[in-house]
């Protein structure tokens, strides 16, 4: 069946059986393999995008529900001119990242937190992230570019 | 997954209609069965969404009752259901910021996972499952692991919870799965109290009835103090034995008991 | 006053920049023109005999292209060991062959023993379906007790399911037997190493494309070491000449020893691609990746310590059975012998160690090399044994540990158990410990705690590992049957810019930032002309990847050395175009010049020489900037460390949660902090993980119970605290040109034994004293049972 929705502010359509979830039509029909499948059991959050403005874990949700939605990934979030935006900044300047690949969920999922929590407590940043699993960081550095993203001092989070 | 017809009706009647085909499942949030059908353990040919059905979402309050869609994500009900604090509560940590912006109430409730949140809060609030075609009690509607009295194409359309005085739901996290490992919800109406355990029990989700008695004439946690919890029927497994989850339901409805208070 | 550049700054991670936006290349991320995909077909029974394979109704679906089954690869080689163990009694370890695809026999769940190549994933899946296999199930053997005594054999042919019996040093069995026999004091701990699965967050993947016209294969896949498997391959495996073969670990998302070996999957898409002419992909599913990454770990201990009553240490002694799985993987055999028994005297002057390992078979997934790789188990292993004597012996436990250190004026130190260390400072990370965990404020906020209804434990650990994989005589005198150095070539190009191909394979630990730190700061050019490249056999040398914390332990000589030669060779040049000596030529921030004067060239200048090489001394000197270099290490690296935590225990529930955690490290000289603590801090949050969540658990039928996140627990952010982390109090490796020592696993080795000595401790407190040892996971339903035990 045609499906069509808005990815990252841009109109695309596409040809997806019933069984075509989101994850499958971003990484294999639009090529955009920046979110990642990282599990089964819809835990890991490695595939986390935003579905009309909310998080949603793209490997449970089927595209055709997606018909008609407005899709943000993780190519999108950048400035314009291609620099790293806050978070993504955030994240590079506290080393909130090693490997990578759980990476573009975290980012999205820290996006939707800070968009309704402006000053999240450390506490409440770790609950949000209760769907994204790392395997790299032990997740102090994520925690603390969160931190650092909402404009809050990381001083006091221990460095090095 | 094997592939299948998808259909998005809008309206309940549209819905009951597509059922009637008996290769036809319902699909409400999808974080349960997208899973298990990625796994092959379901293979339905005919997916019927729920998610478009404007008449099966939202949360309404009035005259001490909270009337929930079915279609209504956690996460609404998280932020809408102001009258029923414990409920709102439970909402908020089912699974993740992500399951909650998709998974829902009737999905939850149609499944009846022996783990999961909402059977122990509909079964504590003796709350009225609505389907498309009658009313179900809680009491009469929980009906074993995985089972409920929904019949073959019936659809959960609404839950209705009567507002306690007081509630609390004490969730003591799987740390995997981050389903109850034991849950307790208590909840304490003018007419008496009720004790709903999840996660605990190879029948699903019971009522504690001794604890409901003698938290009637004391709502305390030391009211508990004397009663023991049968291990028998518990669920034994990677996480815990069938005494550390009876353990478990004593220590959580005390803890139940002191918060709501 | 911190470095902003070069070796010792933190610098942010160039690679950031791609992950941060969706730009990583990940093996699946990879679609090749004309790819098809394979799908396997896996044992759901732990040990069965396979009568027959019937593929013919699966043949004949649509888009199905090829099917394969361990028939057709009776003649190719297995998946070697690549290190060669003698018994005690002088006999080699057994070797069952470990074939491309099951053969004769499925040995544990997940097996795999057909795959189908289909057009789509989905084809291929239908079609994997249809294939009716008949398989008679065997009784398994899970149980390693079990399986010594007898049991099921997982591998016919060889009559036993002990791969070896293993003793070390065994010249000194009989004094150590001796020693503990005449000892005033023996404390006894058994205990259980968990089994656990790595978890790196990208499951395996790999792609195959065989060229026809070229005869040339190139395979795309997740590994930490891309030589390496193209060896194995090459050498053992397929017979694919490995100058016809190419191997491309593209962006690798985490590792953790469970991407170092070559497994079946790899070899299978070769062979279907030449077969088929097409591209063959596979991406492993997370069920999948359960079921047949190697795991980790799974030890059964028994360890003594003995000891004079003031606490001195007179010997260790451990008997234990380590679990392989159901066949070999390439580094099964070393893990628990030579990267665990020779660890076994610890940071400590013990006199006396003797260890005994017996490895076994079992219809489980092979067990190899998770981050640590047999040093958390001896670490282990020593350190909850020592609190326990402590205890027993009522003797503070960071005292007796500091009684028995080696101190610094005894380096380079051998030990008990053979190995030379180069040098440390153990009372002073214990001292740096002291200032930054507070433990003078430890006994208030444990009253804290109880007043919270909680009890509060402290626990502390000394460890030291030994890492930066290794010098390959030694190792090859052991049994090792490949060596262990490292390479790198530094190209300059004639617009000045710089490649630097090197053997370490980055899977998250930051190679392109820190790797051109160093180079950056030998030549005195900016890091931005540094470009460095890893993951290709194509375009780099040689080199044995990136695992045992070597990376820059091994690989970072080899580059210091190349770039040493690069130096040399320019300022050969530059004497020439200043016309000068070469001993008048002196060398700093990127200047050639002449000693005394202001005549000079930049780097710049002479790297374009080297290529437009007009008057230029070409009888003497070629033209060209490029250098290479191997470097084999003289010995292991030590980092050692000093951890702290304090944990809550929930004594209704069992439930533990770590409060804080101080790690306090000697990783020798440090390129880039920030990377290094980075480090630190993921090591430690998989050893909590292992500690308190991670549990791989067979059932008695050999089935995976633990099979996806639904049952095994992963440490998420709101399980784990910030980490308080120091590498100041550092002693300099004294064998290799950098100094370093390396940091990539040592959080994972401090911090079980540290979790569970806290929660001990926090038990205790109450009074508990009849618990002297949970075995980990410490899950609330255990530590309950040890509480209720009585």
């Amino acid at each position: 069946m045609k499906i069509s929705m808005t990815v990252n502010g841009e109109a695309v359509s596409g040809e997806v059986e019933g069984r075509t979830l989101l994850v499958d039509f971003l990484r294999n029909d639009l090529k955009m393999t920046g979110t990642h499948i990282g599990c089964d059991t819809s835990q890991c959050g490695a595939c986390t995008v935003h579905v009309n403005g909310m998080s949603v874990k793209s490997c449970s949700i089927l595209a055709a529900e997606a018909d008609g939605a407005d899709v943000a990934t993780i190519e999108g979030q950048a400035n314009q001119d291609g620099s790293l935006n806050v978070i993504q900044q955030a994240f590079q300047d506290h080393h909130g990242l090693q490997c990578g690949f759980c990476t573009p969920g975290m980012v999205m999922a820290a996006t939707e937190l800070l968009k309704h929590n402006k000053k999240p407590t450390v506490a409440e940043i770790r609950h949000h992230l209760d769907g994204n699993i790392c395997r790299c960081t032990g997740y102090h550095n994520i925690v603390k570019s969160i931190m650092a993203a909402s404009g809050q001092d990381v001083s006091s989070i221990a460095a090095e | 997954m094997y592939n299948f017809e998808f259909v998005k009706p809008s309206s309940i009647s549209e819905a009951v209609t597509a059922l009637t085909d008996e290769e036809a499942t319902p699909l409400s949030g999808g974080q349960t069965l997208l899973p298990t059908m990625k796994q092959r353990l379901a293979n339905p040919e005919k997916l019927v969404s729920l998610a478009g059905i404007a008449e099966m979402q939202g949360v309404t309050e009035a005259d001490g009752m909270v009337h929930i869609g079915a279609a209504t994500t956690h996460a609404t009900v998280a932020a809408k259901a102001q009258s029923y604090p414990g409920l709102a509560k439970l909402a908020a940590h089912i699974g993740d910021p992500a399951v909650r912006n998709r998974g829902t109430i009737g999905g939850s409730l149609a499944n009846n996972d022996p783990a999961a949140c909402y059977p122990a809060a509909a079964l504590a609030s003796n709350a009225t499952i609505v389907t498309d075609s009658r009313e179900i009690a809680a009491d009469d509607y929980f009906q074993g692991m995985f089972s409920t009295a929904l019949g073959e194409g019936e659809i959960v359309t609404a839950v209705r919870f009567p507002v306690p005085q007081v509630s609390n739901y004490q969730k003591f996290e799987q740390p995997a799965s981050r389903f109850a490992l034991v849950g307790v919800f208590v909840a304490k109406y003018a007419d008496g109290v009720r004790v709903a355990v999840t996660g605990a029990s190879e029948d699903g989700v019971f009522r504690w009835s001794e604890a409901e008695a003698a938290l009637e004439s004391n709502f305390s946690a030391d009211a508990l103090a004397n009663l023991t919890v049968s291990a028998q029927d518990m669920i034994e497994d990677l996480h815990g034995s069938k005494a550390y989850r009876a353990n478990l339901v004593k220590v959580l409805t005390g803890r139940a008991v002191k918060a709501a208070n | 006053m911190p470095k902003d550049s070069g070796i010792g700054a933190s610098t942010k991670r160039v690679e950031d920049q791609r992950f941060l936006t969706g730009k990583g290349r990940y093996t699946s991320d990879i679609n090749l023109v004309n790819q098809t995909h394979a799908v396997f077909l896996r044992s759901d029974v732990a040990h069965g005999a396979i009568k027959s394979i019937d593929t013919a109704a699966a043949a004949a679906m649509p888009g199905v292209l090829a099917i394969f089954t361990g028939e057709d690869f009776a003649e190719v080689g297995g998946n070697p060991a690549g290190w060669a163990i003698t018994s005690r009694d002088g006999e080699p370890m057994k070797e069952p062959k470990r074939p491309v695809l099951a053969h004769g026999k499925v040995r544990h769940v997940g097996d795999a023993y057909a795959a189908v190549i289909a057009e789509t994933v989905e084809q291929a899946r239908d079609a994997a379906d249809a294939i009716v296999a008949e398989i008679e199930e065997l009784p398994a053997v899970v149980d390693m007790s079990a399986a010594l005594a007898g049991g099921p054999f997982v591998h016919d042919e060889i009559e036993t399911n002990q791969c070896f019996d293993w003793g070390w040093i065994e010249d000194n069995r009989a004094a150590t037997d001796a020693a503990i026999k005449n000892a005033p004091h023996v404390t006894t701990l058994e205990l259980i190493n968990n089994r656990l699965v790595p978890n790196a967050i990208e499951t395996r993947a790999s792609t195959a494309d065989y060229d026809p016209g070229t005869g040339e294969y190139t395979l795309y896949t997740t590994s930490q070491n891309p030589h390496l498997t193209r060896l194995l391959i090459s050498a053992f495996v397929m017979g694919i000449a490995e100058n016809k073969l190419r191997v491309v670990s593209p962006d690798v998302g985490g590792g953790f020893g469970s991407k170092i070996y070559h497994y079946g999957e790899e070899a299978l898409v070769l062979a279907a691609s030449k077969k088929l002419c097409r591209p063959v992909k596979w991406t492993a599913t997370r069920s999948e990746s359960f079921l047949t990454d190697a795991h980790g770990r799974d030890h059964v201990t028994k360890i003594e310590l003995a000891c004079e009553k003031d606490g001195t240490f007179i010997a260790f002694r451990t008997d234990t059975m380590a679990n392989v799985g159901a066949y070999l993987s390439n580094f099964s055999t070393a893990t628990p012998t030579f990267l665990h028994g020779t660890l076994m005297a610890g940071n400590y002057t013990v006199p006396h160690v003797y260890v005994n390992v017996k490895t076994v078979f079992t219809n489980t997934a092979p067990v190899d090399a998770y981050r640590g790789a047999g040093r958390p188990e001896a670490t282990f292993s020593i350190e909850r044994v020592i609190d326990k004597c402590a205890h027993e012996l009522g003797l503070d436990a960071m005292e007796m540990r500091r009684k028995n250190f080696i101190k610094p004026e005894q380096f380079p130190y051998v030990s008990a158990a053979g190995l030379e260390y180069d040098t440390g400072n153990y009372d002073a990370l214990v001292d740096k410990l002291n200032e930054l965990a507070d433990f003078k404020g430890f006994e208030a906020r444990r009253k804290l705690s109880e007043a919270d209804g909680k009890l509060r434990g402290l626990g502390i650990n000394a460890y030291i590992e030994a890492c930066g994989l290794a010098p390959s005589n030694l190792t090859g005198v052991l049994g090792s049957r490949v060596g262990y150095y490292d390479a790198a070539t530094v190209r300059v190009n004639a617009t000045g810019n710089l490649s630097v191909m090197v053997g370490a394979q980055s899977t998250g630990q930051g190679h392109e930032t820190a790797f051109a730190q160093v180079v950056s700061e030998m030549l005195g050019i900016d890091q931005s002309s540094i470009d460095i490249v890893h993951g290709d056999t194509a375009k780099i040398p040689f080199g044995m990847g990136s695992y045992g914390s070597r990376s820059i332990a091994v690989c970072g000589p080899a580059v210091v050395r190349a770039t040493e030669k690069i130096i040399n060779k320019a300022t050969k040049i530059a004497a020439h175009m200043l016309e000068t000596a070469e001993a008048d030529i002196e060398f700093k921030d990127g200047q050639f010049s002449v000693a005394g004067t202001d005549k000079s060239v930049s780097f710049g200048e002479v790297a374009f020489k080297a290529y437009v090489p007009q008057n230029y001394p070409v009888e003497d000197l070629e033209p060209g900037l490029e250098e290479t270099a191997f470097y084999d290490p003289g010995n292991f690296t030590y980092p050692s460390g000093a951890y702290a935590c304090e944990v809550e225990v929930d004594p209704e529930t069992g439930k533990v949660t770590v409060e804080n955690f101080t790690a306090v490290d000697d990783f020798g000289n440090v390129i880039n902090p920030m990377i290094v603590t980075g480090q630190v801090h993921g090591g430690i949050g998989q050893g909590i993980g292992q500690a308190l969540l991670e549990n791989c658990a067979y059932d008695d039928n050999g089935q995976l119970l633990s099979a996806s996140y639904m049952d095994y627990a992963m440490p998420r952010a709101s399980d784990l605290p910030f980490y308080t982390v120091d590498h100041s109090c550092n002693t300099p490796c004294t064998h290799n040109p950098l100094g370093v020592k390396g940091c990539g696993e040592a959080g994972a080795i401090g911090s079980p034994p540290t979790i569970v000595n806290a929660v001990i401790n926090a038990l205790h407190s109450a009074g508990h004293t009849h618990v002297t040892h949970i075995d980990m996971p410490v899950s609330p339903a255990r530590v309950w049972a040890a509480i209720n035990a009585q």
